[in-house]
């Protein structure tokens, strides 16, 4: 029986998550023993044509070709999954959807007419169906081989939504927002990285975006009972996941009473 | 009554020393990450001598004393459901080969010691005795019993309460009454750090006799360390009252103060992860890539969580209101027809830990004081 092919496209983004794949080592070759690795331009330069059975898009639409693009390979997809904050929520580089980007164009390049951009950084869900989004910045590479797995097994993925306090609280790493006033994004952050900054006494800085549930406008209260200013908390939320909707109404508000009260 | 022993630092030393000795991995309070949590000790120069804590709702700090008490805090985010009941552990797990499944082999249970267990924990754990091995028909956590069998404990009376502790509301403190193998008081007696020893258990008392350099306890000793205690009874910091409580709580399934607790509360699940009783789990099934390995985990796992009330495509608990009233009505009301006592033994962990700083003996009043009870309508009005 022939293997399902599998696929793996890049658009605005940095390559990290599909690194990722590669970075598995030993368990790249169980991989390979389970799908057939049809297209994967990262690793390979060999392209076997689709349509594909498994599909792994990275990275966001910024481009009038790549909004194109994506209908492209969603018709030629059967399963359909988002990799990493670029693709499932716009990225770092959603930043640009809160200025101008034609100032931009200007100012950084000696030839802006060269250039062909849209105004936004949008995630893929906003342009084609979606069947899985695995969030992080980047993913974790155990989850990557577990959404394959659970894709060749025919069954839902083990991938928490829960908040990062879970994980941190499951490997006994005592909360920094409790224990020395340190801000921490991880009570509206989804789980998934293993708790990891905390662990190193530092604050989540919300890499997997927002958990299930997230209630941002507690947590930017209990901030601002930590000494954090209305602009300290639209840095806060405005980072790689700034575009994911609980994360940005909560940046827009404290946005406008930054401006309100002059900070 | 057994025979109560005096002695200095030293012999808490020596204390560890045999119970080391005699094959024990020793757990007490250390200090990790500015918080006191629970590890391997070897002696007592590794415990938290002349530190405390400071704790208020959604605030934590450790803070130097200015003595050389060995046990001057309370309890930190840590309790000993994480040894008994890991975080993580594996149920099973087994391969398949041309001649069926083979199971991977079960590591013996662990044998602890559980040096510095605080009267509210000993209450702590005889609830999850309840849960974990009566006959309530509740399946058993793989390993609980062996290990909760072969556990030694060593319990310390609380000679100062902290601000977030009720265990006289929910009478499980501020003195061990049973359920340890050895108790300890801490006091200060003409200047010096002085420990009174009583075994709980014949092989406590064993132990005891065994350890050398251990006087009989005076009389004038005796007393001062049941004034220690008498005085610790009266420095909780926070107070609950339980009066019809389970009552209260079931008749109040709508009351809309559940919704602006939900304007607060996270959800993140950390009252129900510190919680030394809460023992929701979830269970993972993973293959390996091959099909060859199977593995099913057990996770400590919330109420709070949305995926934990998941049946027929979506979950029974959507609002935080909900799972909050989950959360407080099973600990206070139908954790006692569940298993004929409250699931709280009031260390004040939830309150300390909680972010935001919601505070149960708050919520309870607060319900109490806005008591919309109608028994005519049942739980389930809003989801």
């Amino acid at each position: 029986m022939a293997l399902p092919k599998l696929a793996v496209y890049k658009f605005a983004s940095c390559d990290g998550c599909q690194l990722s794949i590669l970075d598995v080592e030993d368990l790249l070759l169980d991989i390979a023993s389970v799908v057939h690795i049809a297209n994967f331009p990262e690793a390979s330069r060999e392209v076997i044509e689709g349509p594909y059975d498994l599909t792994l898009v990275e990275g966001s639409i910024t481009t009038a070709h790549d909004a194109e693009r994506i209908h492209e390979i969603r018709r030629e997809s059967k399963f359909l999954v988002t990799i990493g904050a670029c693709a499932t929520a716009g990225g770092i580089q959603a930043l640009k959807n809160w200025k101008d980007t034609d100032l931009f164009a200007r100012t950084v390049y000696a030839h802006p007419e060269y250039l062909d951009t849209l105004e936004t950084s949008t995630p893929v869900k906003n342009h084609v169906e979606v069947n899985f989004e695995l969030r992080g910045c980047p993913v974790d590479k155990m989850a990557l081989v577990e959404v394959v797995a659970a894709f060749v097994q025919g069954r839902r993925p083990n991938i928490p939504e829960y908040s990062v306090c879970v994980e941190c609280k499951r490997k006994g790493t005592p909360c920094v927002m409790v224990s020395h006033g340190t801000p921490c994004l991880g009570p509206v952050t989804q789980a998934g990285c293993g708790a990891l900054c905390p662990s190193y006494n530092r604050g989540c800085y919300g890499c997997f975006g927002p958990m299930e549930s997230p209630n941002t406008d507690m947590l930017a209260a209990a901030w601002q009972g930590l000494g954090v200013s209305h602009r300290g908390l639209v840095d806060a939320f405005r980072s790689f996941n700034a575009y994911a909707e609980p994360f940005r109404i909560t940046s827009d508000h404290h946005e406008a009473l930054a401006v309100a009260k002059g900070e | 009554m057994s025979e109560m022993y005096v002695s200095g630092q030293s012999g808490i030393g020596r204390l560890i020393q045999a119970l080391a000795e005699s094959g024990h991995a020793v757990i007490g309070p250390v200090i990790r990450n500015q918080a006191l949590v629970y590890d391997e000790i070897d002696g007592v120069e590794d415990l938290p001598k002349g530190w405390t804590d400071l704790q208020e709702p959604g605030r934590y700090r450790l803070e130097h004393r200015g003595d050389e008490k060995l046990f001057g805090y309370v309890v930190g985010p840590a309790s000993w459901k994480q040894y008994l009941s890991p975080p993580e552990a594996v149920v099973w797990a087994g391969t398949i080969g041309t001649e069926g499944f083979k199971s991977d082999p079960v590591p013996e249970p662990p044998k602890y010691a559980f040096f510095g267990v605080r009267p509210c924990e000993l209450a702590a754990l005889r609830i999850l005795d309840n849960v974990y091995t009566s006959s309530n028909g509740l399946p058993t956590v793989a390993g609980y019993t062996a290990t909760r069998e072969k556990a030694f404990i060593v319990a310390v009376n609380c000679s100062d309460p902290g601000g977030n502790c009720f265990c006289v509301s929910m009478d499980t403190g501020p003195t061990a009454k049973a359920g340890y193998d050895i108790s300890i008081t801490e006091v200060v007696h003409n200047g010096n750090m002085r420990y009174l020893l009583t075994s709980g258990s014949e092989t406590g008392a064993e132990v005891l006799a065994s350890i050398e350099g251990l006087n009989h306890a005076s009389s004038e000793e005796v007393e001062a360390g049941e004034t220690v205690l008498a005085r610790a009874a009266d420095m909780m910091g926070k107070r609950l009252d339980t009066e019809d409580l389970p009552n209260l709580l079931k008749g109040n399934a709508l009351n809309p103060r559940w919704e602006s607790i939900a304007d607060k509360c996270l959800a993140c699940a950390n009252c129900t992860m510190v919680c030394p009783t809460c023992f929701c789990n979830t269970v993972d099934d993973n293959l390996s890539l091959d099909g060859e390995h199977a593995t099913r985990t057990r996770k400590w796992d919330s109420c709070f969580t949305l995926g934990f009330s998941y049946m027929h495509g979506q979950p029974m608990r959507e609002s935080v209101g909900a799972r909050y009233r989950q959360w407080m009505t099973h600990k206070l009301a139908t954790w006692v027809d569940q298993f004929g006592e409250m699931g709280c033994v009031g260390c004040g962990r939830c309150i300390t830990w909680c972010p935001v700083g919601i505070d149960i003996t708050q919520e309870v009043e607060a319900i109490r004081r806005g008591d919309l009870r109608d028994t005519h309508i049942g739980v389930g009005g809003y989801v």
